[in-house]
């Protein structure tokens, strides 16, 4: 995942040095690591916020309680988590292949002139139900095609696929405020954006869901985006661990040399692999063009597609982490705006903070706490009990 | 355009240039001694910041460059625990730096200065001033080489002359020091230079931090050389046009100069040509400049015009055999 070879041992080392490690059980790898990362990166924000003066224990109850509180804010939240949930799982598809996609951004902007052009197209004169699968594809299809040649140039030519798509975030972006600007803003309109979309480009929002529940969600725009976030996440797990597609995907990223050997095409999976993030990417504008502002505005993408980043690491790249962790950021995301209105010191950018925060021990930091973690293990559980070891016959 | 606008317009492309150039000396620092640094816009940022902030609290420019030094050198450190000592992945400790900085500086801004993330507006003792060269004023009136002199090359601040010596001083340094050896050998093959019994961790610390150095510089001048003060997400991705530049320049400094210069120069024309239509083209979209630079970097790392090979070890954490 981290598309980093491990030095090469010797066998007797490595069969001690992975007694000695241990193989840690799940709920350890997927569970327990992933909230020590939380909570360092929670910590570290805490004493910068404790540094400006303020309450960092009464910024969590705000917090916690502007995201979960109350009905409109939890239609809030999952609105915020249904875009993450797209963008980590971009993110996440890239990883088993061994690749960085930085580019969720770009290809999620660009995505978003394929939902905008198809809901401009239908709009009129058809339902919803009807323009829906057509602003999928389209989503998808631009998403796909921004992320295509960035992968191209990873697989053919061997371009460092991290500096390309870092290139392409910054091209889309003059790409999409000229296309915006010149193209696609009406005569006379004051704010380059499109049109509002009719009723027949409009997501139906999910109110009514909630409000069968009991739930009065208010005016968050919480919409039918968030079943086509679950349905990828499904997907994605079914791709990844139950397709042959998904093997040949995770085999090229945990060791491409021997998936050549295997009679993989690494420039194939390459390709393949980038193209579903991509589109993965691209969805993610359903949400905010179809399902809110039923428009295509500048920058609509706001850095989710770097929160992807965040998520996906802290998800371990796996479609049920990152749907926890999509949660999560929509939790941050929408009680941070509560906590800007609440604590008028702590502005928004604290997210930004607490993402980074997060990149960083979940991330760059990952083998900070797993020594530690695992001695502790291995100490309870007693010697010569390792699990995963017996059974592996090692 | 007369001969007046190309000496306006070659001005601003050294006024933008300088942070490109001396963030892309920074970089040459950190990835030839094989550490990937992808968050040069983010120190960049905290250095704009501190010296923004230090600046409009104490009225020293000099304090305010050395906060920006500091705080960038601080992130640098971190960059280089992850990457260096906890041997994690260098891209994506870039990325926590520079989202780190984002809204770092962002908050701490807003929480300090109540002003939307601005610092206030810098006394002129808090900012360095453009130096007169001696003869400047008097050579004014001299044709084609009057206005060179004291519109081109005079009347720039330190940071600008600086930047310009930071190129042969690094040149220097690489390629004709001891250190300079060992940082490109570190960068190529570490366990080599292990064997000789000179520490990696310690030669890609040092280089880490040098990055750090001029990173800030460059931050500084953004916010108390070029501006008056700090502005939110000042340093708009000159971070990573800076990065383009070093690929462009294959990691090398005399090239760097070349490709910060001409990422400068494209930058100066956008800017010159809004809204003017050329002969024959008619007028050329603004945003189709501002991506040049980025399109450029593509096509050069796609090997269509030369190869831009990266310092063999780069990216890779060393591990010390026992």
């Amino acid at each position: 995942m981290t598309g980093t070879t491990p030095a090469p041992q010797t066998p007797t080392k490595a069969r001690r040095s992975a007694r000695r490690r241990g193989r840690l059980p799940a709920w350890i790898d997927f569970g327990l690591i992933p909230l020590l990362n939380l909570a360092a990166a929670l910590l570290v924000a805490g004493l910068v916020v404790l540094f400006i003066g303020e309450n960092p224990l009464d910024a969590v109850q705000i917090l916690v309680w502007g995201a979960l509180g109350y009905g409109e804010g939890i239609g809030f939240t999952l609105f915020y988590a249904t875009n993450f949930m797209m963008t980590g799982l971009a993110v996440a598809v890239a990883f088993h292949a061994g690749l960085f996609n930085i580019g969720g951004e770009g290809q999620a902007y660009v995505g978003g002139l394929g939902v905008g052009l198809a809901a401009l197209a239908l709009d009129r004169f058809v339902p919803w139900w009807v323009t829906f699968p057509v602003v999928i594809a389209g989503g998808a299809l631009f998403g796909a095609a921004w992320a295509f040649i960035p992968a191209w140039l990873q697989a053919r030519r061997g371009s460092h696929i991290v500096i390309t798509t870092i290139m392409f975030n910054f091209i889309a972006s003059a790409l999409m405020v000229y296309v915006l600007v010149e193209l696609l803003t009406p005569q006379g309109a004051m704010q380059p954006e499109t049109r509002t979309f009719e009723t027949g480009g409009q997501l139906p929002e999910l109110g009514w869901l909630f409000a069968a529940f009991g739930l009065d969600i208010g005016g968050a725009p919480l919409n039918i985006t968030l079943f086509v976030a679950l349905a990828a996440c499904a997907l994605v797990y079914v791709l990844i661990w139950r397709t042959r597609l998904g093997y040949e995907i995770r085999a090229v990223g945990f060791n491409p040399t021997a998936a050549v050997y295997a009679g993989i095409s690494t420039v194939k999976i390459t390709v393949i692999a980038m193209l579903v993030s991509g589109a993965l990417a691209g969805l993610m504008a359903l949400n905010p063009v179809m399902g809110e502002q039923h428009r295509l505005q500048i920058d609509f993408v706001t850095g989710a597609g770097f929160i992807g980043i965040a998520v996906a690491l802290m998800g371990r790249a796996h479609p049920v982490g990152v749907v926890f962790a999509a949660i999560l950021f929509g939790i941050l995301y929408q009680g941070g705006a509560e906590l800007a209105f609440e604590m008028p010191a702590i502005s928004r950018d604290m997210i930004i903070v607490i993402q980074g925060l997060v990149i960083l021990f979940a991330g760059a930091l990952e083998n900070m706490f797993r020594p530690g973690v695992t001695r502790i293990y291995n100490v309870l559980t007693g010697p010569g009990r390792a699990p995963g070891e017996a059974k592996a016959g090692a | 355009m007369d001969f007046l606008d190309v000496i306006l317009v070659l001005d601003s492309t050294v006024r933008l240039s300088i942070p490109l150039i001396l963030a892309a000396l920074a970089g040459l620092f950190s990835e030839r001694s094989g550490v990937f640094d992808i968050g040069l816009e983010g120190k960049m940022l905290a250095g704009a910041f501190a010296a923004g902030a230090v600046g409009a609290v104490t009225a020293s420019a000099w304090l305010g460059l050395g906060a920006a030094i500091l705080a960038s050198i601080a992130l640098a450190l971190v960059h280089g625990f992850a990457s260096i000592t906890q041997r994690g992945n260098q891209i994506v400790s870039g990325v926590a730096i520079n989202f780190l900085a984002a809204g770092l500086t962002a908050f701490l801004g807003f929480a300090w200065f109540h002003r939307g993330g601005q610092t206030p507006q810098l006394p002129a003792s808090g900012r360095f001033q453009g130096l007169v060269l001696p003869g400047a004023e008097t050579v004014r009136d001299v044709p084609i080489l009057g206005p060179i002199y004291s519109e081109l090359i005079s009347e720039h601040n330190l940071i600008v002359y600086l930047g310009f010596l930071a190129v042969p001083l690094t040149w220097w340094i690489v390629y004709r020091t001891r250190f300079g050896l060992r940082l490109r050998a570190v960068g190529e093959n570490p366990a080599a230079v292990d064997t000789a019994g000179i520490s990696v961790t310690w030669l890609r610390y040092q280089a880490v931090v040098i990055c750090g150095l001029l990173c800030g510089v460059a931050g500084a001048y953004l916010s108390i050389a070029q501006s008056a003060g700090f502005v939110r997400d000042m340093t708009a991705g000159k971070g990573f046009i800076a990065l383009a530049a070093l690929i462009f320049a294959k990691w090398r400094p005399w090239p760097v100069l070349g490709a910060c210069l001409l990422f400068g120069l494209l930058d100066a024309i956008a800017i010159r040509l809004q809204g003017v239509a050329l002969p024959g083209i008619g007028e050329v979209p603004v945003q189709f400049m501002q991506a040049l630079p980025y399109v450029l970097t593509v096509v050069l790392l796609a090997g269509f015009i030369g190869k831009a090979i990266p310092p063999r070890a780069g990216g890779v954490p060393y591990v010390k055999e026992r």
